[in-house]
């Protein structure tokens, strides 16, 4: 059995989560990688990749025509994979959808070739579900994977044609300009809520992040009352972190973002009310104003 | 504009509720528990009402795959300003592949012109249908829809992506997802609750679409997860810098 992993390149690097979805997919077999625009050779230097299909002619990772040529490539796989990353769940799918297969998402453990762990209901359950279609399309989620190493192999890489996209045109993209470690990857994430008040006291966060090497992170509430971008929320609908350290900063740990950092191996946090469900997944708590709180753990750092 | 919106609703365990996974370990348990319409369905209605509020859409259409029960979440859909609802009507529960057979069978009927629906629905988190809508009509497709603008046949959608946003822009027909930000819904108010019920609601058997609604994944068993232990209360910032030098090691 062969697997097949969209493995996503950013800045000349593999993303940590595609790294996750290549040692994911080698309990399957021998993997193949396919890299949309430049970067086959990172993919390349992946241990346990045999062959990088590289189309360095697809840029933006439009789905329909991603789609269209995962679907023509299929029939040599057993398992298609991706990162449960905002790529691999746009695209995947639809490639689910194109070989008339029911996609497995979000999977957390592999129990073997056609079965699979995945939470459903934001976390609060555990499915196994077991496949019957001949190809199986899944996402896997980074943090319960350990990634293959970025460098080490040495696949052969051939190049392929990108198919025309008509019916949807990429017109640009914002990227939040950031110097910090990915949430994904990032050993230490410090995120706030709605406890912070406003915008510009997220920067309180900043100091802390820089001492740890942090990422930061947000709650839905403080995304959705503007304080912080959406591409910082951690939680079921946005990113799923699993860091060595989190630390929540005036958040109550709403279930929706619990199922975002519960799996972080350590979890502190700060709040002002004692009975904030947060405390119940914390292994150390401050109950206390952060805005006491967060000088002093500057300083003490 | 003569634009047809097909919204897809979904009834789900409302997104208050704690579930509790089955004894037997079958699913968990949904007897006697609140049921609401999935919460990116209703951002869904509410941009598919806005834009035949703003002109560029005709028709409003919601449509749920379920049991009779599932009529509540057209009727608050009417209610929120949807035009008439459709239920497919079954007691099986479908995946996203079988239930994108179904809406596509819809979908061609009405000649819908947009399908705006939730990203992801709160039960089984699949976030999958949608997608597997667009493949099987082979219409491009907007997903985490944080802005749409309809203009000149295209519509232009802002998602949302791991590093930020983008924007795409599509030839109409489309499948557009909703992420959190694309709206607020409104609340229905008690007028336009009442005025729902007079609205027309269709019932459509399934097995008279002739689609494929057939499983594909069996579930083996749900269970719960590992319970996190609750751990300690410190005094102070330095307390805790110092157990997490010392007896966490993670600094």
């Amino acid at each position: 059995m062969t697997a097949l992993v969209l493995v996503e390149v950013e800045n000349g690097a593999v993303r940590q989560a595609s790294r996750s979805a290549v040692a994911a997919a080698s309990r399957f077999g021998a993997v193949d990688a396919i890299v949309f625009g430049d970067g086959a050779q990172a993919a390349a230097a992946l241990p346990g990749v045999t062959r990088v299909l590289s189309v360095p002619g697809l840029v933006n990772d439009l789905a329909e025509p991603a789609a269209d040529l995962l679907a023509a490539r299929a029939k040599d796989y057993s398992h298609i994979v991706a990162a449960a990353s905002a790529t691999g769940k746009n695209i995947l799918p639809r490639l689910a959808g194109l070989l008339d297969v029911q996609p497995i998402p979000d999977v957390v453990e592999i129990k073997d070739v056609d079965t699979f762990v995945r939470p459903i209901y934001a976390g609060n359950a555990l499915a196994t579900v077991r496949s019957a279609d001949s190809i199986k399309v899944l996402t896997v989620r980074g943090s319960n994977f350990d990634p293959v190493a970025a460098e080490g192999g040495s696949a052969t890489v051939e190049t392929i044609e990108a198919p025309a996209s008509e019916k949807s045109v990429f017109v640009k993209v914002e990227l939040s300009a950031s110097d910090r470690p990915e949430l994904e990857s990032a050993r230490v994430v410090i995120s706030g809520g709605k406890g912070l008040k406003d915008a510009a006291n997220f920067k309180l966060l900043e100091p802390i992040a820089d001492k740890l090497n942090a990422a930061i992170g947000a709650s839905r509430a403080a995304v959705d009352s503007g304080f912080a971008p959406n591409e910082m929320q951690v939680g079921q609908t946005g990113k799923i972190v699993a860091p060595e350290l989190y630390i929540a900063v005036g958040l109550s740990g709403a279930i929706q973002h619990l199922a975002g950092m519960k799996d972080s191996r350590v979890i502190v946090a700060i709040n002002t009310d004692p009975e904030a469900p947060i405390f119940k997944v914390a292994d150390y708590g401050i109950v206390g104003d952060l805005f006491e709180v967060l000088p002093t753990l500057e300083k003490a750092l | 504009m003569t634009m047809k919106v097909l919204v897809p609703v979904k009834r789900v365990v409302d997104y208050n509720v704690k579930v509790r996974v089955a004894a037997d370990g079958s699913g968990v348990e949904t007897q006697g528990v609140k049921m609401s319409m999935n919460p990116f369905d209703e951002i869904a209605v509410e941009e598919a009402v806005r834009l035949r509020e703003k002109g560029a859409a005709k028709e409003v259409v919601v449509v749920t795959v379920g049991a009779q029960a599932a009529q509540d979440v057209l009727r608050t859909a009417m209610a929120m300003g949807a035009d008439r609802a459709i239920l497919v009507r079954t007691d099986d529960t479908l995946e996203p592949r079988a239930v994108a057979n179904v809406l596509k069978a819809i979908a061609t009927r009405e000649e819908a012109g947009l399908i705006c629906m939730g990203k992801q629905a709160i039960d089984d988190d699949m976030n999958a249908t949608g997608q597997i809508l667009a493949a099987k009509l082979g219409w491009p497709q907007g997903t985490f829809a944080s802005a749409v603008t309809v203009a000149d046949g295209r519509i232009e959608v802002a998602r949302e992506i791991d590093g930020g946003t983008e924007v795409v822009s599509l030839t109409l027909p489309a499948v557009v997802t909703a992420d959190l930000r694309l709206n607020e819904p409104r609340y229905a108010s008690l007028p336009n609750i009442m005025k729902a019920r007079k609205k027309p609601l269709e019932t459509v058997e399934i097995d008279s679409l002739g689609v494929d609604t057939a499983s594909r994944l069996t579930v083996v068993s749900v269970a719960e997860p590992a319970e996190r232990k609750e751990g300690v209360k410190v005094n102070s910032a330095a307390e805790l810098v110092e157990k997490l030098k010392t007896e966490a090691k993670v600094i």
